[in-house]
């Protein structure tokens, strides 16, 4: 097992998503303890104290950020839940909104009450159907009970929700880029300062915070911030929920209590590798955190027991991060220049296009891997993969300029002989091997 | 587009007052679901409903993967060709498509019933290989499954 939960905490069955089901494992009560007996400044509190570091990729105090806001200063506020969920290799947010819907509600409500929220928004990707339909249906049963809207369970706080579907953009995800999506334009990034809680969507101060994040809130609130600190470690409390896919004998979502031991994670709730493979590498956080090798991240074998634990303290000193939590399991006689490939033509499709380094940036990297494995590489093109990838770095408005060049990077740091042998050779060391034989 | 307004004047209910923009993407999609592609008159149509200066509809348009400004054919096939997806099989299961329909990412059958494209992470890694057909996932595709699902697609 793999710790204490907080978010799958029941039972997963046919009908455990609906209001009956979240009801009868003490859903709403949090929120009627709230309405009543808080007040919205003690709300955020609780979060502040729960030392909740944000879900979607920065790990940002999420605390820290809901104090950006007044919720008594007389302006319009509002609260949008990412659920733009686009970072390759991730799917746990789809969890949530699958099979938990009602939690990232009643957590809405509670972030609404405490920011002073009058109008909340869920953006959700447009290739997200179920998930949306699950969402949509739990919304309008929250709506039926009064839930939502004008003066809701008689406290006198209206609510509403609108669930935005996205349109197929990658860039979204980024929290400032899916406000101009929100407000009827393209989604391009926006420079900070100011930051978003100060001006954001219609240029009033705005919380933007990932779903599983937000959902964590009612848990919160309910068992209070000290319950919460108690899971976890000291720096990284709760848990995170981790989307394991790749060369993995069990792929799936899973509840991880941060500082939970990598290698036993692995081997034991995952069941190791598919067809007892030996591990190359393991993209810790969606593929835009740094690729690190089996023997880096000391989780080789199943009772490595000194080797690293799952929490944002210890990856970030490994030279990585725990990202959004998509965790791609790379087993021994993989090409790691062809899975570049892929990454690289991902982030030259999905540059927004707005600052130049990025846009034309990710584009030369990808002509030039594209060079490499179609067997014409150049001795200079790993020299100059890393010149561009390090002139992306800090030059762009948002994150995902950088990512592409750490991803990069850290493949060629790693993996760097497997780059020079395709390209004296013309060939793949590993036969340009994507899947496990 | 005139008789979705119904719908559309709805989903306003939940909106902040003075924020009709909003719609513009909504509208799109639900507007794409129901045709299958924007034409020129929806455009008409949301520039008059929405208040929204014609250019901006046209750069939403360009710049979201989703919105199509052409008829793609009945069955729109997607397959995920991302790195997990990859790493279980993707590029098999897209060179079966392509030997079996005849045609290349990005084309449509002569008789309109498929259209195929290639598109990045979907958010179904832990279920790779993925193909997205129409708005519904068909997730752990092999080959063999695939030839099955074609055979209900008419």
């Amino acid at each position: 097992m793999t710790g204490r939960k907080v978010l799958m905490d029941f039972l997963v069955t046919d009908d455990s998503h609906t209001l009956a089901a979240y009801r009868a494992r003490g859903g709403y009560e949090a929120l009627g303890k709230a309405l009543e007996a808080m007040r919205p400044e003690d709300v955020t509190r609780e979060i502040v104290d729960s030392g909740i570091q944000g879900r979607g990729g920065a790990a940002f105090p999420a605390g820290r950020k809901w104090q950006g806001i007044d919720p008594h200063d007389g302006q319009p506020h509002y609260l949008i839940a990412n659920a733009d969920e686009g970072e390759p290799g991730t799917f746990k947010d789809r969890w949530v909104l699958e099979h938990d819907p009602h939690a990232l509600l009643e957590s809405m409500l509670l972030a609404s009450y405490a920011l002073g929220v009058r109008h909340a928004f869920v953006y959700i990707r447009g290739e997200y159907d179920r998930p949306w339909r699950r969402l949509d249906a739990a919304v309008e049963e929250a709506y039926a009970e009064g839930l939502f809207g004008e003066n809701i369970l008689g406290s006198g706080f209206s609510c509403d929700l609108f669930v935005f579907r996205g349109a197929g953009a990658y860039v979204c995800g980024e929290a400032s880029s899916l406000l101009g999506s929100i407000e009827g334009t393209r989604a391009y990034p926006r420079n900070r300062p100011p930051r978003m809680t100060v001006r954001g969507l219609y240029q009033a101060p705005t919380v933007v915070n990932n779903v599983e994040t937000l959902a964590s809130v009612a848990w919160i609130v309910r068992n209070g911030a000290q319950a919460f600190r108690e899971i976890g470690t000291e720096k990284s409390p709760g848990t995170r929920l981790i989307s394991v896919s790749g060369h993995v004998a069990r792929p799936g979502v899973y509840e991880v209590e941060l500082g939970y031991s990598w290698a036993k994670f692995l081997h034991e709730d995952c069941g190791g590798l598919l067809g007892n493979k030996a591990l190359k590498a393991v993209i810790p956080g969606g593929i835009s955190s740094q690729v690190l090798t089996g023997k880096d991240a000391k989780v080789l074998t199943p009772g490595a027991v000194e080797g690293l634990t799952l929490d944002h303290e210890v990856l970030r000193a490994a030279g990585s991060s725990l990202g959004s939590g998509g965790m791609i399991v790379i087993a021994e006689g993989t090409c790691m220049v062809r899975l570049l490939q892929i990454m690289l033509r991902f982030y030259h499709h999905e540059s927004c296009g707005q600052c130049t380094p990025c846009r034309e940036g990710t584009g030369w990297m990808h002509r030039i891997i594209d060079r490499i494995v179609a067997g014409e590489g150049r001795p200079e093109d790993i020299d100059t993969l890393y010149h561009v990838a390090r002139y992306n770095d800090g030059t762009t408005i948002c994150g995902l300029g950088d990512a592409a060049g750490y991803a990069a990077t850290a493949m060629l740091d790693n993996f760097r002989d497997e780059f020079e042998y395709f390209i004296e050779h013309g060939r793949s060391k590993f036969g340009g091997n994507l899947e496990c034989r | 587009m005139k008789h979705l307004i119904p719908e559309f004047e709805h989903l306003k209910t939940r909106l902040p007052p003075g924020h009709d923009a909003t719609l513009l993407v909504p509208c799109l999609r639900r507007i794409q679901e129901d045709r299958g592609f924007i034409a020129d008159s929806d455009i008409d149509g949301l520039v008059e409903y929405l208040g929204v200066p014609r250019i901006q509809i046209e750069e939403v348009l360009s710049f979201y993967g989703m919105l199509s400004r052409e008829p793609i054919g009945r069955w729109h096939l997607q397959v995920c060709h991302n790195v997990s997806c990859s790493m279980r099989g993707a590029e098999r299961l897209l060179d079966h498509l392509t030997g079996r329909l005849g045609i290349q990412p990005g084309e449509t059958t002569p008789d309109r019933r498929f259209t195929l494209s290639t598109v990045e992470c979907l958010g179904s890694c832990g279920t790779a290989p993925v193909l997205m057909v129409n708005e519904a996932y068909h997730e752990n595709l092999d080959p063999a499954a695939l030839d099955v699902l074609l055979q209900r697609l008419d």
